[in-house]
């Protein structure tokens, strides 16, 4: 039996109504199957019974810009408590008319990420750039040459949360690509001091090591020298995250063909050359966005500096709470704050899934 | 005959100064560290040494599983301390658990509504530090719900209020011990009946329905018992009486909101684990199971369930383990768990390395209990490949 | 020419052992299967041919319903295909199918491969299930290897597994989709081995794949599907020798 379809005269036919469009992909996304009609029903009434209250109480009812007074009057949120306190929120005991200076180095540092997530900028400029910048962040932070001197002790808020996991992450990657690479060491005496640290740092919670930071510290050192608190915290907070980058880039190591360090090796590179020339530059590349996700923690993280007592923005808002003119607007404080961070965070996660594909496309 | 290497060219023998230096690098700081904090110590007259365990602590817990009194020892307070995190820590890796399981699957579904807002929920959630949800949760017992006098009463014998979450439960009743050791009857016939229903299958090729018949023993064998003892219903009501509930079990705001904030945060993460393991599986693995003839229940059980698990439960552990730890946020929002005893116990007598140091030993048996686990399962389930 | 192709009569029944009639098929605008008529006979073997595309992984896939097709008839064995789970489950019981990357399931042995079937869908005793593994393991060649798992074969044994698997299930029809496609090359001759000694036995077979020489041996007709319709459709004398349609020469002079 021969068939034969002339290619010529082919139907045009269109696929069934019900397939295509909005109402294919009505049918098809929501109602293909009874138990999907029945989920597709049962989430509408659940958002029919939360979002319109919800809306009400934030939008339709709420204050923007009044006083505590006012916003006990009235049933929907009361926004107000951040614009009123904003100062305090960011920036907390920083002195008022040096504030500029915190919002400059807040600046700084955005123009800074802005310019290195574009791949394009990524190139040897990049190191000198973040150096002079975290120097010009430090000098406005601290002052001195010129600027009045402000304490660690006053910085707090936004600019304390961010410096914190900065310089954290800063401070942490070298630490933990020394670790990886110790790790990985074949002479034992490296490898066990290293798997040692990892390990330990791994298995406990992060706010012990603040508590040894802010309680322990202070005896391992000679009488007279005082660290002050911010330092401390910084410095937990680094040893703290170079374990998990150790792990990170760990893998990283393990990514790279045993060729690469073969042909190294037969080039007759010794280790160190090996290693910065040849098998951290591909490393390192591999592990950028897992290094993104523990720079988000890091980020979250530094939160719990509110259990030692340091101002950082969490900190600035339950101050702000127990002041008792604005006491029991908890959930708006909360929830602003709360924005804040998903802002700062889903930017950096949607980054780095960005990322990976586009680092995963070039292999 | 090869001419002999000086000693600093020599890679072995480089090799072993080279760890010397660093061994007597961090022995030489370490040693530094120690003897400054001796005479720091010695300065501020602190105590060391662990003794201060068989003092009596003079501190109260807000809740405690093990009865426990300012006049009892710190040790008994760190015990308690302990059993409180196990408790926060075991309820919330079952919650999490359940739920992370459940939005992870909604992710997946077809429906794209259902599917949407699994996902809002995991981004949310996720880029939300934890602390500050705790913050929220503990906020919303406090400002959100009520005095006792005004409480809300949504079903009858439930109460919301300030102080907590009051529920009627059955009250003690000699009946209950049996009905536990029934259930536990029911579950070792359900085990017995597998393995039965297995030999059955293998010998004649007929399946027998054991879930469905484990499941009505487990709710049958306890219910006889109930009613031998004649059907005892006595619930243990909580009464307003002054300012405050009596009777009835009380989730105090803090293990509320402790438990909330900690399930919703972790549940965020393991939802994503289970997607990804579920993803894990080609499709060709499923369109080869199905063409086989297999039904989709089947081919869920046979061949999808067993390759996802081996992808979800190793960072599945470790987001247990995360919650464990997290559960050390406790302190910030009052509820008594092991860091928050301990903190107090380092205020009071200043033994802050002591205390540290309990704190790092009790959460390190933790981890290396389920790193432990983690290599077990992972050198047993591992694919066997060429 | 003639006494190197294996000549099998194709029954004469009245009932083809699959009709499929006027069949289109969308993926929501895009018209990948258009218009298809075609009966298979018992023990019938068609190779279907053509460019990346044109729809022939598809086709076979819409015959044990791995894909919907939205209008017309398949016909398999009697049993019509529809929305009916019964159905569906019934006609895959009785279709085997040969997949480009195998899918064998890693996490069983070889042996519990071909025993998942009988076991669980025709409720076959395990020993029995056993033997009948065993059986097929022997005819494919590889029954020293039963206890291994997958990643331990190479590739053109995991496919001569995956064959073995399809045939536990005593299947009347057996579709393959470009099963050597992703072979190395010397390993492709062992798996098409297999497939002539089972189009020997009788077995009614759709091959989806380039492998010419095969489709020249063993095929009783050779389709050539170009942008979701059959082109072309002949015995593999005339279907190579005297291509009719200027598509098909094209086609073919690209790959022979």
């Amino acid at each position: 039996m021969n068939q034969q379809n002339s290619t010529a005269t082919r139907e045009h036919l269109k696929p069934p109504v019900t397939e295509i469009g909005v109402l294919g992909w009505i049918r098809q996304n929501l109602f293909n199957s009874w138990f999907n009609s029945l989920l597709t029903v049962l989430a509408l009434y659940g958002l029919y019974m939360t979002i319109p209250p919800l809306f009400k109480w934030a939008f339709a009812d709420s204050l923007w810009f009044g006083s505590p007074d006012a916003c006990r009057d009235i049933d929907g949120a009361c926004w107000s408590i951040i614009p009123s306190n904003a100062r305090f929120i960011f920036f907390g005991f920083f002195p008022e008319d040096q504030q500029w200076r915190p919002l400059t180095a807040m600046i700084l540092l955005f123009v800074l990420v802005f310019h290195t997530q574009n791949r394009r900028s990524w190139n040897r400029a990049l190191f000198p750039i973040w150096t002079c910048g975290l120097v010009v962040m430090g000098w406005l932070m601290h002052g001195g040459l010129g600027l009045p001197v402000v304490e660690t002790a006053k910085w707090s808020g936004l600019p304390l949360t961010l410096m914190l996991s900065l310089f954290g992450m800063v401070g942490a990657y070298p630490l933990g690509i020394l670790l990886a690479l110790g790790r990985r060491s074949k002479l034992p005496a490296i490898h066990s001091l290293c798997v040692l640290y990892i390990e330990l740092i791994r298995g406990v919670p992060l706010i012990s090591m603040l508590f040894m930071s802010s309680i322990m510290f202070p005896l391992f050192l000679p009488e007279g020298i005082n660290i002050d608190k911010v330092l401390r915290a910084q410095v937990a907070i680094i040893l703290f995250t170079a374990a998990y980058i150790a792990e990170v880039v760990r893998g990283g190591l393990q990514a790279i063909p045993k060729g690469q360090y073969e042909a190294a090796d037969s080039l007759g590179l010794n280790y160190g050359q090996a290693m910065r020339l040849i098998i951290l530059p591909q490393a390192l590349k591999i592990v950028i966005p897992p290094s993104v996700g523990i720079l988000i923690s890091a980020f979250k993280d530094t939160s719990l500096v509110v259990i030692i007592a340091l101002y950082d923005v969490l900190k600035t808002t339950k101050v702000t709470l127990s002041n008792p003119e604005w006491m029991g607007f908890s959930s708006e404080a909360y929830l602003s704050l709360a924005l804040l961070y998903f802002i700062f965070c889903y930017a950096m996660s949607s980054y780095s899934r960005k990322l990976e594909k586009a680092l995963h496309t070039g292999h | 005959m090869p001419s002999a290497v000086p000693f600093w060219r020599d890679p072995k023998k480089r090799a072993i100064v080279f760890q010397i230096v660093i061994l007597l690098l961090v022995f030489g700081i370490a040693y530094v560290l120690f003897s400054n904090t001796q005479a720091n110590l010695r300065r501020q007259s602190i105590a060391t040494g662990f003794g201060f365990l068989k003092a009596e602590s003079g501190f109260e817990i807000g809740e405690s599983v093990i009865p426990y009194s300012s006049a009892d020892t710190y040790g008994r307070a760190l015990l308690a301390g302990a059993l409180n995190t196990l408790k926060v820590s075991f309820i919330g890796i079952v919650l999490t658990t359940i739920l992370g399981v459940f939005i992870g699957i909604a992710r997946l579904s077809h429906n794209w509504l259902v599917s949407r807002l699994a996902s809002v929920f995991i981004e949310v959630m996720q880029n939300i530090p934890v602390l500050l949800q705790l913050f929220f949760w503990y906020a919303i017992f406090y400002e959100a719900f009520p005095a006792p006098r005004q409480a809300l009463n949504p079903l009858p014998g439930i109460f919301l209020c300030n102080r907590g979450l009051i529920l009627a439960v059955p009250a003690s009743h000699p009946a209950h011990l049996p009905m536990l050791i029934a259930l536990f009857a029911a579950l070792a016939s359900w085990w017995l009946l597998a393995r039965w229903a297995r030999r059955l299958q293998d010998l004649t090729g007929r399946t027998f329905p054991v879930v469905r018949v484990g499941l009505s023993l487990c709710l049958l064998l306890p219910a006889l018992v109930w009613l031998a003892y004649g059907a005892p219903t006595a619930l243990d009501v909580p009464v307003l009486r002054g300012f405050n509930f009596q009777g009835g079990v009380t989730v105090s705001p803090e293990f509320g909101a402790l438990l909330i904030g900690l399930v919703l945060y972790t549940s965020a993460f393991v939802a994503e684990i289970v997607r990804a393991g579920i993803q894990a599986v080609t499709r060709g693995q499923i369109e080869a199971a199905m063409s086989i003839g297999l039904r989709p229940a089947q081919v869920l059980r046979l061949v999808v369930m067993p390759q996802a698990l081996r992808v979800i439960i190793p960072p599945l552990t470790s987001q247990m383990l995360n919650l464990t730890k997290n559960s050390s946020l406790a302190i910030a929002i009052g509820f008594a768990d092991f860091v928050s005893v301990a903190n107090t116990t380092i205020n009071q007598t200043g033994q802050a390395i002591e205390g540290v140091a309990l704190i790092m030993a009790v959460y390190l048996c933790f981890s290396l209990s389920t790193s432990l686990f983690m290599n077990w399962y992972n050198k047993k389930m591992a694919l066997v490949e060429r | 020419m003639a006494d190197k192709r294996i000549k099998q009569t194709p029954s004469n029944t009245d009932r083809s052992i699959i009709e499929i009639i006027g069949m289109h098929k969308w993926y929501g605008e895009f018209h990948v299967l258009s218009d298809i008529n075609l009966r298979v006979q018992e023990k019938e073997r068609i190779v279907i041919c053509g460019p990346s595309g044109s729809g022939k992984s598809t086709l076979i896939r819409c015959i044990n319903r791995l894909e919907e097709h939205q209008r017309g008839r398949i016909i398999v064995d009697g049993i019509e295909l529809t929305n009916d789970i019964k159905n569906i489950e019934k006609v895959r019981a009785e279709v085997g199918m040969v997949f480009q990357h195998f899918n064998l399931f890693p996490h069983l042995t070889i042996m519990e491969n071909l025993t998942l079937g009988p076991i669980w869908v025709r409720k076959m005793p395990k020993q029995e299930a056993e033997e009948t593994a065993m059986m097929y393991l022997k005819k494919v060649k590889i029954a020293e290897q039963a206890k291994k798992y997958p990643g331990q074969l190479s590739g053109g044994q995991q496919q001569r597994v995956a064959i073995a698997r399809s045939l536990c299930m005593s299947p009347r029809v057996m579709l393959f989709d470009e099963p050597t496609s992703a072979l190395d090359p010397e390993m492709i001759k062992e798996v098409l081995d297999v497939m002539i000694d089972l189009a020997r036995e009788g077995m009614t077979m759709l091959v989806v794949s380039h492998e010419m020489g095969f489709a020249k041996s063993v095929a009783d007709r050779v389709l050539f599907m170009d942008d979701g319709q059959i082109v072309e459709e002949n015995n593999p004398h005339d279907f190579f020798d005297n291509p009719r349609h200027e598509r098909t020469k094209l086609f073919l002079s690209q790959i022979l």
